[in-house]
């Protein structure tokens, strides 16, 4: 038997264009899914749908935002007009106000398969990593994971996205419709032109499909950031000699506010300081935030490849030949346990002011 | 319970990339490969459940070409009990891969399916859920510690804010990052036994794949940094920086 004939239902492609018809800019070309946390969007959120809006301009049409949750919460969805959005499409029903991989599947898929999308983004978040793979497949289409530029090039698109954790990236042309991708936070801008942002609430058909049992949450000693979706990131290397000494990069981190995250060099995870969760590079997370602090890290291939296209990257290093300073946009060759304390102090005064 | 544990074979992750001259693939001359080291976790976690059950086998299964068969060896020789390959050229599309694992897997007696969260070349990060999607099963990814019990396997996620204990049903697949499942090393004994073991090649049921990769790039070098001073003196000069030309403060 052919593998494409396996136990997948086809997704069922109700074609509800009655009201987009009279209405040429409305009709959706790209579809951005937004993510929302305990009823809330996430600030990721503007990002898609910007991108969005941008390429239903190139495609000549408008982008339409598709996100779920739980009854009402489409009442929180009207901002992404501001985004960019015409449509805000609002999957509702109790058991999506929180995220299940199976339910949120098939719900998006039949947003996307009803819509006749050419475009479908996603935020390369942990939801989104997570749900992005299981819609393509819903789709029979394939994804494009991780991307940090698109383009229209003979009205197809090529997406950008980086392979070997950074060491090289790879334009990505598209065999199959709707095209699929997953965008990496912090690389698109925000801003677009406002559009309608109609909130179209809808309960969609069926009920959740058997899946995981959450049995228990454990949340994280402090902060919520994830390393792969912090504005800012505060790692540490080796060179931080031990997990005791991490009250220190704690400090930095805690001065520059609700958006810095930890993260954590390969080493200082194998040795079993700090959890794999933070950790950057090629066998971590790739990363791009807006301002990256290396401290104590010497950069090993794997974790400059990891980290380089942060937009500001700042480290400080015992060791003025560390290859860390060859990506560094400012380095202080000093000893970290003199400099981050006052480096704290320095970014606490500025933000006070 | 048997267990199927997809692996691939990618470079090492020390290695230094450089463009190959068809300008969509990388130079292979003097790479050394691995089983990509999540994929070893993933084994590793497969073998726990056997050894902890004393019972059930744990078959390797990877999609490549003839040189993969090194590292399914590898696998046997960690303690995998069989390895199939199946034999096609794998690309950036990880539907295709899904598809060619699915048609081998649909029929085998696996009740557990497990993987890498991604492959350490591509970063597609995708094959685990899509496999499971077009399997019907349900599916746990990023999952750092495995218990399994009779009806289900209890997973511990790395979610944003923290960590999630699911229970989820079998037959089910999950994909499996660093954690709890630091992959043992190969003992010569392992290795030796690794011989005996079956290894089946067959063609794989691999569709074309639908991502074309139209060119590979190295990174845009980043323009120069500059050393801002020495010790703690350089620190308000790093500030004022970052704040006024930079604009990251």
């Amino acid at each position: 038997m052919s593998a494409a004939g396996l136990l997948v239902e086809p997704v069922t492609m109700p074609r509800t264009g009655v009201e987009t018809e009279s209405m040429e800019s409305a009709v959706g070309v790209v579809a951005a899914y937004v993510e929302q946390r305990d009823g809330s969007l996430r600030a990721t959120s503007h990002e898609v749908v910007a991108a969005a809006a941008g390429l239903a301009r190139e495609l000549g049409g408008s982008a339409h935002a598709l996100t779920a949750g739980g009854p009402g919460f489409a009442a929180q969805c009207g901002p992404l007009g501001a985004c960019g959005a015409e449509v805000i499409r609002v999957a509702e029903r109790d058991d999506l106000a929180r995220y299940q991989s199976e339910s949120y599947a098939r719900v998006v898929a039949d947003m996307v398969a009803g819509g006749g999308y050419r475009v479908v983004l996603f935020p390369a978040t942990a939801l989104g990593a997570d749900l992005a793979p299981r819609v393509a497949a819903l789709l029979d289409v394939p994804l494009a994971s991780d991307v940090t530029a698109l383009e229209v090039e003979d009205g197809g698109l090529v997406a950008t996205r980086p392979v070997y954790g950074g060491k090289a990236f790879a334009r990505v042309a598209f065999d199959a419709s709707p095209a699929v991708v997953s965008l990496r936070p912090h690389v698109f801008p925000p801003a677009a032109d406002p559009a309608a942002g109609r909130v179209e609430a809808f309960v969609p058909d069926g009920s959740a499909p058997a899946g995981g049992r959450v049995v228990e949450f454990r949340s994280a000693s402090r902060g919520s950031v994830d390393v792969a979706e912090a504005e800012i990131v505060v790692s540490g290397g080796r060179g931080m000699r031990g997990p005791e000494n991490w009250g220190v990069l704690e400090e930095v981190r805690d001065a520059l506010g609700s958006a810095a995250a930890l993260g954590a060099s390969r080493a200082v995870v194998d040795a079993g300081w700090r959890p794999h969760a933070e950790q950057v590079g090629q066998t971590g997370k790739t990363i791009s935030p807006k301002l990256y602090f290396a401290l104590a890290i010497s950069g090993a291939i794997q974790h400059l490849a990891g980290m380089r296209t942060a937009r500001t990257i700042v480290a400080v290093n015992k060791d003025a030949d560390a290859p860390i300073f060859n990506v560094a946009d400012y380095g202080i060759v000093g000893d970290v346990f003199e400099v981050a304390p006052v480096l704290a102090a320095e970014i606490r005064r500025l933000r006070s002011e | 319970m048997n267990v199927g544990v997809c692996i691939r074979r990618v470079p090492d992750t020390e290695t230094r990339i450089r463009i190959g001259d068809d300008g969509v693939s990388i130079d292979t001359s003097g790479v050394k490969y691995i089983v990509s080291p999540y994929d070893e976790f993933a084994l590793e976690a497969g073998l726990r459940v056997t050894e902890g059950r004393g019972a059930g086998q744990v078959t390797v299964v990877t999609v490549g070409e003839a040189d993969a068969t090194e590292s399914l060896k590898n696998s046997l020789a960690m303690g995998a009990h069989r390895a199939v390959l199946l034999e096609g050229e794998v690309s950036m599309d990880g539907l295709a891969t899904a598809k060619a694992l699915a048609a081998e897997l649909e029929e085998a007696d696996a009740p557990l399916i497990l993987l890498g969260v991604k492959a350490a070349d591509d970063d597609q990060q995708q094959v685990g859920p899509m496999l499971a999607t077009l399997l019907g099963r349900p599916c746990a990814t990023a999952v750092t510690q495995l218990e399994a019990g009779e009806e289900h396997v209890r997973c511990h996620r790395e979610v944003e804010g923290g960590t999630e204990v699911i229970d989820l049903p079998l037959p089910c697949v999950v994909t499996i990052t660093k954690g709890k499942h630091e992959p043992r090393y190969a003992t010569l004994r392992g290795i030796m036994a690794a011989r005996r073991k079956p290894l089946e090649r067959k063609p794989a049921q691999l569709p074309a794949s639908r991502l074309r990769v139209q060119r590979l790039e190295l990174p845009a070098p980043r323009p120069p940094g500059r050393i801002v001073g020495e010790g703690v003196d350089a620190v308000p000069e790093l500030v004022r920086l970052l704040r006024e030309e930079a604009g990251a403060l």
